[in-house]
């Protein structure tokens, strides 16, 4: 079953490196949590606080490039973004944001369209749907589908193993 | 169809005669490399698994270098929860000796090996042989607790070298130069191969350099096989390797690049980004506040001995900070043998202890804001060496030290004749 959600959107460029999205100075800081008034900072310091759960960034092509750092999905994720929808990822971003549980989706022809505010209607492995106009994307495969729907690699480890419901 | 180099290392990791790419493969790892960045997370999660387990601890190396000394008691909080762990478990492990990538190489790293490091730059291996690649702790914490991983077979580029590097041209004016041209994200998903004559006039430090910085096009990794140069360093350091592997005649690359070292010049990357990349002519006079020589990628013997020889008989700018930071300890104590950082500390430079330092932009030489780095570093994104308003040039040993010295960007031919 394809899982369809309406979300309000935040609009961003290529290359959104991982110290934009969570600069090197704050990864000090005790948690994930604490961390997510500082998202985006370097870019955008007053971003994070606007961002409200359920919304999902629209950026261009290879967002989450840099630094391996894991707190870059993790404080998407702690900001409530349900997606994140760009032109491309860059690869150590990808399978972070999998094993985070955090959606990702490919869609080169979105970030030219869109503007801040505007609402977009993801129908998950099949379209995206923005003032009237529909943009197909890809499915994902379904071991990395099951692993965002557990919430992350442990978790669906951990749901694999029959460790919890 | 023959395979390449990367595709040679996963098949031999997943214990099948043949792969191709697009195929997922379970592989078997052979070292699993984390550091003070993000092993606390790892060991918070390792904590939270029912049944938690090490599959071989001696495929496990643990380094401190991010922040190294500890700069706050967050972080030696953290450091102490992952040197704690490293002895309760017989981790070896490693603390004040270096940046991780280069005591891997010194240390660690053996041709045809399958590598997941815990950071981007792992890619570093590629110099020796050895399929290197960076995760994110959980990743890093699955192949901890399984000893296997999951990996894509990437498709591969293929740069072929011919030529010579001219006097004053280094391996970090070719990579920076490669990256501008195919872009900060011209590789991604991608290993890069490099191969052809001139990859024979590069030593082990130059392969490094290159290597090392492949992630900033993207890359999942770099190769370059394994020859002479590869085997007289690894015996050198008392190491044999795990299988030599040789790219086929017939092997598929998604594309082939000639590259032509004769024809490459010093650059700067410009900020904000790896990809912005100039000739260094074309900065020229560019105000600096702060020089830094070090890093995975510049902090080897070759580039303090290059950084010694432009500065010995100068003065460094008084308007500038010039950092200089050995990549390992190993390093360190040659350069003091060798008398280099007599020659830094008389010229005003300020000599630190090996690590990450500036490179890493928390501990050590932040800039502030409206303040400019020239950096042998490994990125410049918007506040990666502090103020989200300053400013990082990327640029070789040779060009910070002249840059450093003039109190601008320059390179080295520029400066002006030493006094006496």
């Amino acid at each position: 079953m394809a899982e369809t959600f309406t979300a309000r959107i935040w609009v961003m460029d290529n290359d959104i490196d991982t110290d934009i999205v969570i600069p090197t100075e704050y990864l000090a800081l005790k948690t994930v949590q604490d961390m997510t008034p500082y998202a985006f900072s370097p870019l955008r310091p007053e971003l994070a606080v606007q961002i409200q759960p359920g919304d999902v960034i629209v950026a261009g092509s290879n967002f989450g490039c840099g630094s391996s750092r894991e707190q870059a999905p993790e404080v998407i994720k702690a900001l409530g973004i349900r997606a994140v929808i760009a032109g491309s990822f860059a690869r150590i971003f990808y399978r972070n944001a999998i094993n985070n549980g955090l959606l990702l989706i490919e869609c080169p022809a979105l970030r030219g369209d869109v503007s801040d505010g505007d609402e977009v209607t993801v129908e998950v492995g099949k379209s995206i749907t923005c003032k009237g106009k529909t943009y197909p994307i890809g499915a994902l495969p379904d071991n990395l589908l099951d692993i965002i729907n557990a919430g992350g690699l442990v978790k669906a480890m951990r749901r694999r193993n029959g460790l919890e419901g | 169809m023959g395979m390449t180099l990367a595709e040679k290392i996963i098949a031999s990791a997943a214990g099948v005669e043949s792969v191709r790419p697009g195929d997922i493969h379970t592989v078997e790892l052979d070292l699993l490399m984390s550091n003070d960045g993000t092993t606390h997370l790892t060991i918070d999660m390792y904590h939270k698994l029912r049944h938690p387990h090490i599959a071989d601890v001696n495929k496990l190396v643990w380094i401190v270098d991010h922040n190294m000394p500890s700069d706050s008691p967050k972080t030696a909080a953290s450091q102490k929860k992952m040197r704690d762990f490293a002895k309760e478990n017989g981790i070896p492990f490693y603390e004040g000796k270096g940046v991780c990538h280069q005591i891997m190489m010194e240390n660690h790293v053996r041709p045809g090996q399958l590598i997941f490091g815990a950071d981007s730059h792992t890619c570093a291996y590629g110099a020796l042989g050895a399929f290197g690649t960076g995760v994110g702790c959980t990743d890093y914490l699955y192949a901890m607790v399984t000893g296997k991983s999951w990996v894509l077979v990437p498709e591969s580029l293929k740069f072929n070298l011919t030529g010579k590097l001219n006097h004053g041209v280094t391996a970090r004016d070719l990579i920076l130069t490669i990256i501008g041209r195919i872009g900060a994200n011209g590789a991604n998903y991608k290993a890069m191969e490099f191969s052809g004559e001139g990859l024979k006039t590069l030593t082990m430090s130059d392969r490094i350099a290159v290597c090392n910085l492949c992630v900033e096009a993207g890359a999942k990794t770099a190769l370059m096989e394994a020859d002479e140069v590869a085997l007289d360093y690894l015996s050198s350091r008392g190491r044999t390797p795990k299988a030599v592997f040789h790219a086929d005649e017939d092997a598929a690359y998604a594309q082939t690049y000639e590259v032509n070292l004769s024809e490459i010049v010093p650059v700067v990357a410009k900020p904000h980004f790896v990809d912005q990349v100039v000739p260094a002519a074309e900065c020229l006079g560019t105000h600096i506040d702060e020089a830094f020589l070090g890093s995975c990628n510049n902090g080897r013997i070759e580039d303090l001995r290059a950084a010694a020889a432009i500065l010995k008989g100068r003065k460094v700018a008084d308007t500038v900070r010039f950092l200089v930071v050995p990549a390992s300890g190993e390093i360190y104590r040659q350069a003091l043998e060798e008398g280099l950082l007599t020659t830094f500390m008389e010229a005003g430079a300020i000599v630190m202890n090996a690590n990450c330092s500036v490179c890493w932009g928390s501990c050590q030489g932040v800039i502030g804001e409206g303040e400019t780095l020239i950096s042998t570093g490994t990125r410049n994104f918007k506040g990666r060496a502090g103020h989200p308003g300053s400013f990082v040039y990327l640029a070789s040993a040779e060009t910070v030290t002249a840059s450093a010295i003039a109190g601008e960007i320059t390179t080295a031919d520029r400066l002006p004749k030493r006094e006496g």
